[in-house]
């Protein structure tokens, strides 16, 4: 298979700089990016079709071999249709968060630094269970009715008396 | 010859239908009553063909139909088998319920003059777009499946372009697109060694190529998909994007979306790439994603983040049954698929209940639920003792036939999987019973800040209707107007899900014996292949080595 050396340098480019943008927190660029991986991609597709040969629109009497390879292209053609539509979708998006923010940037999902920056330490499960958890009130319990001058935070000791 | 083909000969129509009726459905946009009753309509339509589907290809064996007639590897093909005509059926399964859900919604809250028409239309390209992807005989199908069901789920998730759903979009568009170019790049590779972009074909030509190449085309797919389902380092953006998005959109991206992402894997694994080749890299992964996940959903407030966490957490289960490689691990894998879908999916419609009932879904603010709504009490309960393998459910069944597939293959890598998924299966328990003692057990008022709705609408038997005039900015009821906090169209197909989780439990002596028999097949590779060229096939069989 012979190889198309401007057609790899081209897309080697497409890449580097599409992979570039696409680190960026700018949104416009981001899709910038998007839209130069997306030819790199195609291009790459139509470097495997092998040399260009003749249009593939069938003539009696061309051998095989002389034609294009038309199956790249035509997943290509379907590529590119793809791309558009993401990309038509996602300037709507970019005006959007414009509208909205007047941001072109993308933006920290609040709750997720909210969670990373809570402590270890839940009030609600870690706080240490008070020994006695009984819902009625100690004073009345018989073994404590005797008792009346135990406080009642010492309840559960003054049981065992 | 014409009996056993019947049923997949109408394969194709199970993702026309869904387009059809998505452009009917677009063209009804002002009608919404209309609209219901198209896109209801064919769901029901299509499940049925796709129940016909799947009792063929459980007789039958796989089966291929060739779109125009054109021969392969040349035309497009598509290709019934048990995993695959298994999968059409629960997936649309679990649509239909969310479908039904999601017009209760739209029923009780009364927005027929709402901006949201575009909601039937694209939810049923959705639905087709992953029937696509299900049925592709090639790998450019298959990227076209993926497309569609992609560019649909664009739309649904920013449906109202709020700030927040808005900004989950970006990072799911663009961590989407780059897995998209990184499979057509794939493709394109693929197709520049091998000559084809045909399944079967390239099960017969991938083996010939040198294998150092082999090694980089594998790879390829494998992060392409392993971003679309969300598996360990390629998880990132999941819990970022999917919480924001309304409940039923949620719920059907949960279940759906990241299973597709698992199917291609599975198929891509089993028939392009056999042997074990990456099996070793598959297991670390496989328990780097069960870990990993798990103990984010333990640091969540928020119940659709903490499921969300879940959801990328139990996708490691499905990626360790098919790191395994035997039988036994494949067929508990997709029964876990299965399972999993199923439970998610009911998970993430009960949190939009609970959502309604509670006014959030932070269980730092709820509370009292369980007194409030026992429907809703049992509804969660249900599912997430599921999720958490508790052993009369499915979740258990699942999970008991993965470790039976690890135990059997005895590497140490194996078993310190065992030990893996085990664990995470204990913390998943902690997670959903910190929400459950929480949002349903304790008293609202216990909670540090309850939501004011939770404390208007004591549980003294009045029916649950209230004004939407809690004024709270946190609380989603601002405003004024008569709602259903739990109206029957919603709690109905949330019932009806988890239900279908529960038979999964009931009948799941058939089931696994389906899921076995998909694995065989998938594990032979030869029953594929024979679908699509032929029993009489022009091959070599001595090439399938």
């Amino acid at each position: 298979m012979t190889v198309n050396v401007t057609l790899l340098a081209v897309m080697g480019v497409l890449f580097a700089t599409g992979i570039y943008l696409l680190l960026e927190r700018s949104l416009t660029r981001v899709l910038l990016g998007i839209v130069l991986i997306g030819n790199g991609a195609n291009l790459l597709i139509l470097a495997t079709g092998g040399i260009p040969g003749l249009a593939p629109l069938y003539v009696a009497g061309t051998p095989a071999g002389d034609y294009s390879d038309p199956l790249p292209q035509a997943l290509i053609l379907t590529a590119i249709v793809i791309t558009f539509a993401v990309t038509a979708l996602m300037l709507a998006i970019i005006y959007r968060s414009w509208v909205i923010a007047r941001r072109d940037e993308v933006v920290d999902d609040v709750e997720d630094r909210r969670v990373a920056a809570q402590p270890s330490f839940d009030p609600e499960e870690d706080t240490e269970i008070p020994l006695e958890t009984t819902e009625f009130d100690p004073t009345e319990l018989p073994s404590a009715a005797d008792d009346a001058g135990t406080p009642a935070g010492e309840a559960g000791a003054g049981g065992q008396r | 010859m014409s009996a056993p083909l019947a049923a997949v000969s109408f394969a194709p129509l199970a993702v026309a239908l869904p387009l059809l009726g998505a452009a009917l459905a677009f063209v009804l946009r002002r009608h919404t009553g209309a609209q219901r009753v198209v896109s209801i309509s064919t769901l029901v339509l299509t499940l049925a063909l796709e129940t016909w589907m799947l009792v063929g290809a459980w007789r039958h064996g796989a089966q291929a139909v060739l779109l125009g007639g054109w021969a392969p590897p040349w035309g497009i093909s598509m290709v019934v088998d048990e995993f695959s005509s298994l999968m059409l059926v629960v997936s649309t399964c679990v649509s239909l319920a969310v479908l039904l859900y999601a017009t209760g919604q739209g029923m009780a809250d009364g927005d027929e003059d709402g901006p949201i028409s575009v909601f039937h239309p694209t939810y049923l390209i959705l639905v087709a777009g992953v029937s696509n992807a299900f049925l592709a005989g090639d790998l450019f199908n298959l990227y076209v499946g993926f497309e569609i069901l992609l560019t649909a789920s664009y739309v649904l998730l920013t449906l109202g372009g709020t700030t927040a759903r808005i900004r989950a979009a970006v990072t799911y568009v663009v961590v989407s697109v780059v897995s998209s170019v990184l499979f057509l790049l794939a493709i394109g590779m693929i197709y520049g060694a091998t000559g084809t972009v045909n399944l079967a074909d390239l099960a017969l030509k991938l083996g010939e190529v040198n294998p150092g190449t082999q090694v980089v085309l594998h790879l390829m797919l494998f992060v392409a998909f392993g971003i679309k389902a969300a598996v360990f380092p390629l998880s990132f953006w999941l819990p970022d994007s999917y919480p924001t998005a309304p409940a039923p959109v949620t719920a059907v991206f949960a279940g759906l979306l990241t299973k597709v992402g698992v199917y291609a894997m599975v198929r891509t694994e089993t028939l392009l790439f056999p042997g074990d080749r990456i099996n070793g890299l598959l297991m670390v992964v496989a328990l780097l994603t069960m870990l990993v996940g798990i103990l984010g959903a333990i640091a969540q407030a928020d119940i659709k983040r903490m499921l969300s966490f879940t959801l990328t957490s139990h996708i490691g289960f499905m990626v360790f049954g098919l790191a395994v490689g035997n039988v036994v691990g494949l067929a508990a894998a997709v029964y876990y698929v299965v399972h999993h879908i199923i439970v998610q999916t009911s998970l993430f419609l009960v949190t939009g209940l609970v959502e309604r009932r509670g006014g959030t879904s932070n269980v730092d603010r709820l509370g009292s639920l369980a007194r409030l709504s026992p429907v809703l009490a049992v509804l969660f309960f249900l599912p997430a003792m599921n999720l958490a393998g508790i052993p009369p459910f499915s979740g258990f069944l699942g999970k008991l036939g993965l470790i039976q597939g690890g135990v059997e293959l005895g590497t140490p890598l194996g078993w310190v999987l065992v030990g893996g998924s085990v664990a995470t299966s204990l913390l998943t328990l902690l997670a959903v019973a910190r929400v459950w003692n929480r949002a349903f057990w304790r008293k609202a008022e216990d909670a540090e800040n309850p939501d004011p709705l939770l404390l208007v609408t004591a549980a003294d038997g009045s029916p649950i209707t209230t004004y939407r005039s809690v004024a709270d900015s946190d609380s989603r009821f601002s405003g004024r107007g008569d709602t259903a906090l739990l109206p029957r169209g919603m709690v109905g197909p949330t019932a009806g899900l988890v239900a279908l989780g529960v038979a999964l439990t009931v009948f799941a002596g058939p089931l696994f014996q389906l899921t076995e028999q998909a694995a065989r097949q998938m594990l032979d590779r030869t029953p594929y292949i024979e679908a699509v060229f032929g029993a009489e096939a022009t091959y070599e069989p001595g090439s399938l080595k």
